[in-house]
């Protein structure tokens, strides 16, 4: 898609075709030509990962929904049975259901990939948004999809965080009953999460398709987050990067399929498999694993709509951040200043993932107790994931502003091949496969 | 159940919100080991035959079990698994097994219920009409489905276990009300019914349950020593079965999936060095 063509047709009819529909054409150039910097490591073979992660879960989620029964009398059972006496059920519902959390394994990934490497900064700040909405998308499918099931978490997780939207003023209370189709979480609610769940797939792979197309245009970033200047720091795509995803998609699939095949219900939670009950609500309603950030930060404002506010905006920030970071210098590489805070900022989103597991009002330390500030013990979650909460959002609106005008950022080299062909691993019988020996 | 205790639950936070207590917790579950744990695990067929048995001759006169058919029983990997009958619904012994229990129908000459002997492509029959006579049959407390129970309750099989074997005399200074029994496995707080030091509430819950198992309640037919210990482990493990009957099958897929897999990523990684060989990067 850029630069100009170098498909030539070589039979009869490939000339004929690309007369009429150049997709052939647009395969080469995209898929197999495409020059790409020769020095990506292994962090960017998670955009790859992704792709097949996508295709997984609709192949998988099409046969799913062809057993699946949308309906509260009948949402339950219809799980089990695709476990018990479906051929293969149970390795497409695990699958399903452990690939959803591999999908975010691997966007989180991607996304602190991005964020280490500078690479929503322009020219690519479309194709950095354009993440952004799928990120969002995913959300709101996987959310969606736990709900189906209809198992207490997803009962009461729908509950939950369907009633945060009650907390807007004014039209709070109508979103809900709209959204739920009734006064309460029940059949109808269920009725349209599948129909939901089963459309919003597709519209991320339309989303997927612009965000692939935003990448064509400038091309990959690359570790050392300098442009490509010439033909000799790029390699076509095909077969260079192909194998290499390959490799690591092949890696990644080893640990996808010990999941499957021997802890499939790890990243669960055991009162799933009780059948929803709206008159018994579970002791402890937590969400998936990779919501727990987010459900912490909730949590941290003592306020409901302040909550969901702060949530969302957790989210939000992400879209602007192209605008917030005042650093010319893409890659962190050069920035040991700023790695040092990615590095915390790192850390802030694993505690507050551990914070949103646990019970706000617990101690952090067992047994101290300290003092009472506001509502809570200094010594609990609660202040815990606020202080990480203030962490995070003072990373995007304080630290990378400010950072980029004070700090003092390491010479950059001049061309992608320029610290490569410095680099003692240069010679082609010793060459390692990238040469910070990432990944 | 679950409301009476987190109602129990939340009288105890009351009680003790001025100080930073966490609330206690029940016992952890007993270290019992499986011969179905681990990537090679594999269910014993005798033991699943002898945890069907404590099933059916104890269990199943409160708790339901509504995702079961007899067939089950005679599936590849079931309790009896013949491999010459590979259409459980032929095997013979779960014929018999399904013969020996009642099931409602409706008789299709004159639409009254009728009761008449089970097939194997029935599903196990509830002990219970509805709930609500279920609950009235136990005190209030609602026995649950027992299905998917090794998957419903965090702990799994360990739990199930230690809370069969789990019942002690309560500790002097704890009130047990009426209709429950104290267990140490079952989680809940027992700061309102503890009437001794606040800082060492006993670990465990109240549960309608009657201690279910006695020694040698159940007898074998393979001779195995009909003791509590034997047949709670013997009926957990059927019950993990029940809750996960394709597991074995799963394992084996997945070995063979993992050596595939395993072999694919290595030939990338040569393809992937080969590839990249003569290009300095």
């Amino acid at each position: 898609m850029s630069g100009h063509s170098t498909y030539e047709p070589k039979t009869g009819f490939e000339r004929w075709l690309d007369m009429r529909l150049p997709i052939l054409r647009m395969a080469h150039d995209t898929a197999l030509a495409f020059p790409t910097p020769k020095n990506l490591n292994y962090w960017w073979t998670f955009g790859g990962i992704l792709a097949v992660m996508l295709v997984v879960q609709l192949v998988t989620g099409i046969v799913l929904a062809m057993h699946y029964v949308p309906h509260v009398d009948h949402a339950f059972a219809s799980v089990e049975r695709i476990m018990r006496d479906v051929n293969y059920g149970w390795l497409i519902r695990y699958m399903h259901a452990n690939g959803a959390s591999m999908f975010f394994v691997a966007v989180y990934i991607h996304i602190l990939r991005n964020l280490y490497y500078g690479s929503y900064k322009a020219p690519r700040e479309i194709l950095w948004i354009l993440g952004c909405v799928i990120y969002l998308l995913m959300m709101a499918t996987a959310f969606m999809g736990y709900v189906l099931p209809w198992g207490q978490m997803s009962f009461h997780g729908a509950v939950v965080i369907t009633n945060l939207l009650g907390a807007l003023p004014i039209v709070g209370e109508a979103i809900t009953t709209w959204l739920w189709g009734g006064f309460a979480v029940d059949n109808p609610t269920l009725n349209r999460f599948f129909s939901l769940h089963y459309l919003l797939p597709f519209m991320i792979a339309g989303v997927v398709a612009l965000h692939i197309w935003a990448l064509h245009v400038p091309g990959n970033n690359n570790p050392t987050g300098v442009n490509v200047k010439s033909a000799e720091d790029t390699v076509p795509f095909h077969p260079y990067y192909t194998v290499k995803d390959g490799f690591a998609i092949a890696v990644f699939f080893l640990m996808f399929a010990s999941f499957v095949f021997y802890n499939p219900n790890i990243l669960g939670h055991a009162d799933n498999y009780i059948p929803a009950n709206p008159l018994v609500t579970p002791a402890h309603i937590v969400p998936e694993w990779y919501f727990l950030p987010f459900y912490a930060i909730l949590r941290a404002v003592p306020d409901k709509l302040g909550g969901v506010l702060l949530m969302f905006g957790a989210i939000g920030v992400l879209f602007v951040l192209p605008w917030l970071d005042t650093s010319k210098v893409r890659s962190m590489r050069y920035r040991p200043t700023a790695r040092l805070y990615f590095l915390i900022f790192v850390v802030a989103c694993l505690v507050l993932g551990f914070c949103g597991a646990k019970l706000p009002d617990d101690p952090v330390i067992p047994g101290v107790s300290t003092f009472q500030l506001f509502d809570a013990d200094l010594n609990s979650f609660v202040w815990l994931s606020r202080i990480a909460t203030a962490y995070y959002f003072a990373y995007f609106v304080v630290i990378l502003p400010i950072l980029g005008l004070t700090e003092t950022p390491l010479p950059v080299p001049d061309s992608i091949s320029a610290p490569v062909l410095s680099h003692p691993a240069t010679t082609p019988a010793g060459a390692v496969a990238s040469p910070e020996k990432r990944g | 159940m679950l409301r009476k205790v987190s109602a129990l639950a939340a009288l105890g936070l009351a009680l003790i919100a001025g100080p930073a207590l966490s609330a206690p917790h029940p016992k952890e579950p007993k270290a019992v080991s499986w011969g179905f744990e681990g990537p090679f695990g594999k269910f014993d067929q005798a033991q699943l035959q002898r945890g069907y048995k404590v099933y059916r001759e104890v269990c199943s006169a409160c708790h339901a079990m509504n995702l079961m058919s007899f067939r089950n029983l005679g599936q590849k990997g079931g309790p009896f698994y013949d491999p010459k009958y590979p259409n459980p619904n032929d095997n013979p012994y779960v014929k018999a097994l399904a013969k020996d229990i009642q099931v409602n129908d409706i008789d299709s000459e004159t639409g009254d219920v009728i009761q008449r002997p089970a097939t194997s492509a029935d599903r196990f029959p509830s002990p219970f009409a509805n709930e609500a006579a279920a609950r009235a049959s136990n005190g209030g407390a609602l026995p649950p489905d027992l299905s998917v129970i090794a998957k419903a309750r965090s702990g799994g099989p360990r739990y199930i276990y230690s809370l069969l074997t789990g019942y002690a005399a309560p500790p002097a200074g704890l009130t047990v009300p009426a209709g429950s029994y104290y267990n140490q496995y079952f989680p809940g707080d027992l700061t309102a019914s503890w009437s001794g030091d606040h800082d060492h509430v006993p670990p465990g819950g109240f549960l309608a349950m009657a201690p279910p198992i006695q020694p040698d309640q159940v007898s074998f037919d393979d001779g195995t020593k009909s003791t509590v210990a034997q047949q709670a482990k013997d009926v957990t493990a059927f019950l993990a079965w029940a809750a996960e009957p394709k597991m074995q099958e799963r394992k084996q897929f997945g070995f063979a999936a993992m050596i595939y897999l395993l072999i694919f990523t290595v030939l990338l990684w040569f393809s992937y060095r080969r590839i990249w060989r003569n290009v300095a990067h």
